[in-house]
């Protein structure tokens, strides 16, 4: 018989609880942040909040070890941070100043890091699903033991790329970890509308011979127990996982969105009582963590993203002469002699 | 020197560099055990192993997306997409997916991997499975363009777009496969970024690519036999990066430009050449400069037909005939 289920939730540790509620009110702070800042008109271009999903980055990204790799899409603000990417990094790429991540070349949607395992985040969908099976595919060719986790959304599921690197990883039993982030909306459609499953990864797991995987993605505990499990079965050479974790978007789709489309109270709704920082907070109190212990991580949270705003604020526009670096791999972009 | 295929010549290219590097392996749909259904990969999976060299299923955005996460993280990986039609299904990998990763990143990620492809017309396959669609690469920033027109080359452009730290799409031309010629012996690496005179001439310039080639040198033999009109042939070889110095001074010294094209007519890449050569080399040409290209149609599978639509010896010949009289 299968062994029951801890009902105590006393296996994850006080030290990683709060390194996960770091994580998450990081998030959180930050990405309230990029909104004001949109605001201000100082976030230019687009951008795409993680509010109300910070349970899921910050979960996967404390269960990582520090060679793993993070393939993340254009909603990937809150996968950066959790690596450990620079908050001034993240906010200047997002006010497209010389001090981001990618010196302004990049903007909202494309954050990388390599030095801390973020290998991009990339805006068309599904692409980076396939690149992440690569970095997979390397790792068992090369005999290293990181192991690769895709983010994306659950309109992603409807995509060709999506069921090709599916497919493909099984076939060849990758170390990668699919992570679908169900907000319930593609972009502003609801997503059980346009999908022919009720759950739109889990439901087609069976169709890679993956097993079916739904969890509460506004629960961090049960989000980095989770993928704990799929890293653990990763590195031990049995191959990819797939996991659906439910969770919603209490910001818009994009900048330019206001969520017209939800249904009344359902916002009021989730953020009431289904809240990944509120709930998490609550769990660490009837846990019994000192109540100052949580107030100095928050208040360590705000100073760091003032100071990164303020950094990111003062820092100079991208200079000119890096227009046309970097094209190509010698440094520079020239096509012709 | 040994005499080797044109198809020879890939598999003996990628087996040189296999070789010498252990982070390159080779993916794509039956290149494997089967060698490819163009047999250019034939004793590739006997050598190097199953670990090496692997079969895939069709599935173009993940072999394309699989090579580029590899590419990224340390391998050195080669791609086949059977026909280059096909890149139409996974052309966000090329578009905007590894040309674009360096640039956005300001540097950190890199893309060292070539994509192998069947280009071109002449096998009566039709419309999707004939085309040259070398122009549409050519028009992305971020990525090398190859495509070679002897085995020589493609052994040599092949080693040198393995070692390339920049992603390289690689357009063979199947109607070159069956053909056969000289290859050096031992280690043979070529530079990308070089065009080549294969032909001296001194009272036109021809501009060619691939298949093109071979058409282009007859045509110009059976000019000079015929009528003492001595044509200089130039091998673009890579589109990108592009060697105008070449085709600048073979314009420049015999003041004609003639240019060879495969692709359809709108936005090919002779139009490019023709360009520069007009904004940088106006005061040396003698008359217009003129582009040979396929019409702009999608291509028929009847022979007859086919034949009339890809530039061929005798359009070449008659049309420079025309233009210099």
């Amino acid at each position: 018989m299968a062994k029951k289920k801890t009902l105590k939730n006393d296996d994850i540790d006080e030290k990683k609880r709060l390194e996960l509620y770091n994580s998450q009110y990081l998030i959180r702070v930050a990405e309230q942040r990029a909104y004001d800042l949109f605001l201000e008109n100082l976030v230019k271009g687009t951008s795409h909040l993680s509010l109300g999903q910070e349970a899921i980055a910050a979960g996967f990204a404390t269960a990582m070890q520090e060679n793993d790799k993070s393939f993340c899409t254009y909603r990937g603000h809150a996968h950066t941070l959790a690596r450990g990417a620079s908050v001034v990094g993240v906010l200047g790429e997002l006010m497209q100043r010389d001090c981001g991540l990618m010196r302004g070349k990049g903007g909202s949607m494309h954050l990388t890091d390599t030095s801390k395992g973020v290998m991009g985040s990339y805006a068309i969908i599904g692409a980076h699903l396939p690149m992440a099976v690569g970095s997979a595919w390397r790792a068992q060719y090369m005999g290293h033991d990181d192991v690769a986790t895709v983010f994306f959304g659950d309109g992603t599921t409807n995509i060709g790329a999506f069921h090709e690197a599916l497919n493909y990883a099984v076939v060849y039993k990758l170390p990668v970890v699919f992570v679908c982030e169900n907000n319930n909306y593609m972009e502003y459609t609801p997503i059980e509308s346009i999908t022919a499953v009720k759950n739109p990864a889990a439901d087609r797991a069976s169709a890679y011979g993956l097993d079916s995987i739904i969890i509460d993605g506004n629960d961090a505990d049960e989000v980095y127990r989770t993928a704990q499990a799929a890293y653990s079965k990763a590195r031990s050479g049995e191959g990819p996982s797939l996991i659906e974790c439910k969770t919603y978007r209490q910001s818009g789709h994009s900048r330019a969105d206001p969520g017209a489309y939800r249904p009344d109270g359902e916002l009021d709704h989730w953020k009431k009582n289904n809240d990944p920082i509120t709930r998490y907070r609550s769990r660490l109190i009837e846990f019994g963590v000192k109540k100052k212990i949580i107030d100095d991580i928050e208040e360590n949270v705000k100073r760091l993203v003032d100071e990164a705003t303020e950094e990111a604020k003062s820092s100079p526009v991208p200079p000119e002469d890096i227009l046309t670096t970097n094209v190509y791999a010698n440094g520079g972009w020239a096509w012709r002699n | 020197m040994a005499q080797l295929t044109y198809r020879e010549a890939v598999a003996a290219g990628i087996a040189q560099e296999m070789e010498r590097d252990e982070t390159v392996a080779f993916i794509g749909e039956d290149v494997a055990r089967a060698g490819g259904v163009f047999k250019a990969t034939v004793g590739l999976f006997d050598k190097f192993g199953p670990k090496r060299v692997i079969d895939t299923p069709i599935s173009e955005q993940a072999i394309l997306g699989a090579a580029m996460g590899a590419a990224m993280t340390g391998m050195r990986p080669i791609a086949e997409i059977m026909f280059s039609d096909f890149l139409a299904v996974c052309w966000d990998f090329v578009a905007n997916e590894m040309s674009k990763s360096r640039y956005m990143s300001d540097g950190q990620l890199k893309c060292p991997l070539v994509v192998r492809t069947g280009n071109g017309g002449g096998s009566r396959f039709g419309a999707q499975h004939s085309q040259s669609i070398e122009n549409w690469a050519m028009a992305i920033p971020g990525i090398k363009v190859v495509a070679p027109s002897t085995p020589a080359d493609v052994k040599g452009l092949l080693a040198a777009s393995i070692r390339d730290e920049d992603p390289v799409i690689f357009f063979e031309h199947k109607s070159l496969y069956a053909i056969k010629g000289e290859v050096p012996e031992g280690e043979h690496v070529d530079t990308l970024g070089t065009a080549k005179v294969v032909r001296p001439g001194k009272d036109a310039t021809i501009v060619a690519l691939a298949l093109m080639v071979p058409r282009a040198i007859q045509a110009a033999d059976k000019l000079m036999t015929d009528h003492g009109i001595d044509v200089e042939v130039v091998d673009i070889r890579t589109l990108v990066p592009l060697d105008m110095k070449t085709i600048s001074s073979s314009v420049a010294k015999t003041g004609r430009l003639f240019t060879v094209e495969e692709n359809p007519r709108l936005c090919g890449w002779g139009a490019e050449i023709v360009s520069i050569v007009v904004d940088e080399l106006f005061w040396d040409l003698d008359g217009p400069a003129v582009r040979i290209t396929t019409p702009h149609i999608p291509l028929p599978a009847a022979d007859n037909l086919e034949d009339i639509t890809i530039p061929s010896v005798d359009r070449i010949y008659s049309k420079i005939l025309d233009v210099l009289r």
